[in-house]
């Protein structure tokens, strides 16, 4: 028997993280993000060590989060980009004190108060960072229900693994889409390895502290480089993308969460009227997925970015291929969505373009 | 016989206090860590300390300790004390970090009646920055940022933050204490473990205010310091219990 559901993307990712060992979550009211916190609100209820706590601010919700991650327990919260941005003071601190944890970005047009609509806006501020200092955010774009739960789970995985703070950056359609997906069993958290360092009360071990302020120039930058040899374990470890019809592709499409799917529909349209056009989807924000695009820039002379903003991934695309291949760029900012023909004719006259420059 | 009538409490690491001569600080660390050693309860402590002079608790104390983003001590203590709520958990906290910075978290911590101890330092200035104008600043008082003193107009009033915690129905034990004399740090490490075994007992919030000396900023000898809390201070910030519901709660 198919243990399949239909479940909104917001609904799923709270349900996996649940299922993940989450036993902390901390939130605030913002559209189009709510129905997560209200899942959450039964969901760690019903489990009798599992808390809910509506914040009184997103500051206060991450930082009950750094709370909760100092004990060792999985925590989780979630926001869309204005309360991200209020954020960012917690994330820079929980990639400082090397704590894992889980935000989910549900973005919405920006920037300012911008909309609730759907958006990409906040690619820069997740890749780069976000925070002050010198850090990293593993990003990870799910672009389906299916793979928001999957995705969930491997959030709380790498948060762990790495001690850093992870994100999961959707959308506004992603968080209010219902698409079939099956939750996987619940995790045994009895089975995970235990956290030496957490806080727990010195009882028969010497006291431990977490801390973050190192006044003495030479030991911060001791941690930064410590830090930054994490960064470079990640990046060689689990960079992640999928590609679409790119083996013998001319061209290849570049989007990410929901401006792939929207790509992908644009791809099948052109193939069948005999395009050579593929897609690459990174699945992994940060570390970007550099070397698949080395790779394919031996054979692809042109790669279209196609994102639902004014143009931030296309830097990562260009830094990557460091002008191996020609970069287009399309973009839609402000919660705009796009459709496959939009797309379809964007890829038709671009490649008719490159291939008669070529001819 | 020679009889040992005074030595380092237990839980006091073996380190010399960084702090300013005649700074209140270090005797509010000696109380806290003896009050910990006579409640029997360091080995399911953790402390939360500040952005501020006292970031480096954990260099003294020797128990758990976390250290918090400015002014969000108590929002952080929040997520401990709820994932182990066996453990006792305190946040420390200067009156920039509480009472400006952070007034929005621990008015929240309050209101939710978490169960936590504040340990709330009031100097009346931005210790660590050298000397600012802080929400607990005197009207008249001179900082770095008030030169000509604290103007009404400009600069609003002195914030009665512990007054305010006292609304709430959450807060439980609200005391306002000094550490100027031996009668009034004994009074202090009074209120300090009443606080923490308010928090034994699952009785709710509790926080002590301590009225402060920070000599270096204020341009004062350490005595004169400590003769302006108890004569002028102590006119804004009255020394007294703000509020008890201690047997009501239990």
């Amino acid at each position: 028997m198919s243990r399949k559901q239909l479940m909104k993307g917001s609904h799923a990712i709270a349900e996996a993280a649940v299922r993940a060992g989450c036993r902390f979550y901390a939130g605030y009211p913002i559209t189009p993000q709510n129905e997560l916190t209200e899942y959450m609100s039964v969901a760690m209820d019903a489990i009798d060590d599992g808390t809910f706590i509506q914040a009184e601010s997103e500051l206060a919700a991450i930082n009950m989060i750094i709370g909760a991650a100092m004990t060792g327990a999985r925590a989780m919260t979630s926001s869309s980009s204005p309360g991200i941005s209020l954020k960012q003071e917690g994330i820079s601190f929980l990639a400082a004190q090397e704590l894992p944890a889980v935000i989910v970005n549900t973005m919405r047009g920006g920037p300012g108060l911008g909309n609730i609509a759907p958006s990409q806006g906040d690619y820069f501020q997740a890749t780069r960072g976000g925070g002050h200092g010198d850090y990293r955010t593993i990003v990870l774009a799910p672009a389906s229900v299916k793979e928001l739960t999957e995705l969930t789970r491997t959030s709380f995985e790498y948060a762990d693994k790495y001690r850093t703070p992870v994100m999961i950056l959707g959308d506004g359609m992603m968080g209010q889409m219902l698409e079939p997906v099956e939750m996987p069993d619940p995790i045994d958290l009895s089975e995970l390895p235990s956290k030496p360092w957490a806080l727990d009360g010195a009882k028969g071990r010497p006291s431990l502290f977490i801390r973050s302020l190192l006044l003495d120039p030479s030991m911060e930058e001791e941690h930064n480089w410590k830090l930054e040899r994490k960064y470079q374990n990640i990046t060689r470890d689990i960079p992640c993308f999928e590609t679409y019809m790119t083996e013998d592709a001319h061209l290849v499409v570049m989007a990410f969460g929901t401006a792939a799917r929207i790509a992908k529909g644009a791809v099948k349209r052109v193939r069948e009227i005999g395009l050579k056009v593929g897609l690459l989807r990174p699945v992994t924000l940060w570390p970007f997925p550099k070397r698949v695009l080395v790779e394919m820039s031996r054979v692809v002379k042109d790669f279209l970015v196609f994102e639902m903003n004014t143009g931030q991934m296309v830097e990562d695309v260009k830094l990557s291929l460091e002008g191996r291949s020609n970069v287009h760029f399309y973009g839609r900012p402000g919660g705009t969505i796009s459709t496959p023909d939009e797309i379809a004719k964007v890829i038709i006259s671009l490649y008719h373009r490159q291939n008669k420059e070529e001819g | 016989m020679e009889k040992k009538v005074f030595q380092r409490p237990k839980y006091l690491k073996d380190a010399p206090f960084h702090y300013c001569p005649g700074c209140g600080h270090s005797i509010i660390h000696r109380l806290i860590a003896e009050v910990i050693e006579e409640l029997g309860i360091a080995e399911r402590t953790i402390g939360v300390p500040p952005a501020g002079c006292a970031v480096l608790a954990y260099d003294y104390l020797d128990i758990d300790m976390g250290e918090a983003p400015h002014g969000r001590a108590a929002a952080v203590a929040t997520g401990i004390k709820r994932m182990l709520p066996d453990r006792i958990v305190f946040s420390y906290q200067g009156d920039g970090d509480i009472a400006a910075i952070g007034t929005a978290e621990i008015i929240h911590v309050a209101n939710r009646g978490e169960n936590v101890t504040v340990i709330f330092v009031n100097n009346g200035v931005y210790g660590m920055t050298g000397g600012q104008m802080a929400p607990t600043t005197l009207i008249g008082q001179n900082s770095t940022t008030t030169p000509g003193g604290r103007d009404i107009v400009r600069d609003g009033t002195p914030i009665d933050l512990s007054e305010m915690l006292a609304i709430p129905k959450g807060s439980t034990y609200i005391e306002r204490t000094a550490v100027t004399s031996p009668k009034s740090i004994r009074q202090t490490k009074r209120a300090i473990k009443k606080a923490f075994k308010i928090q034994m007992e699952g009785l709710g919030f509790s926080l002590v205010e301590i009225l402060s000396p920070c000599p270096t900023n204020w341009k004062m000898s350490p005595v004169d310091s400590c003769k302006w809390i108890d004569k002028t201070m102590t006119k804004t910030f009255p020394i007294k219990v703000i509020k008890d519901m201690t047997e009501e709660k239990k």
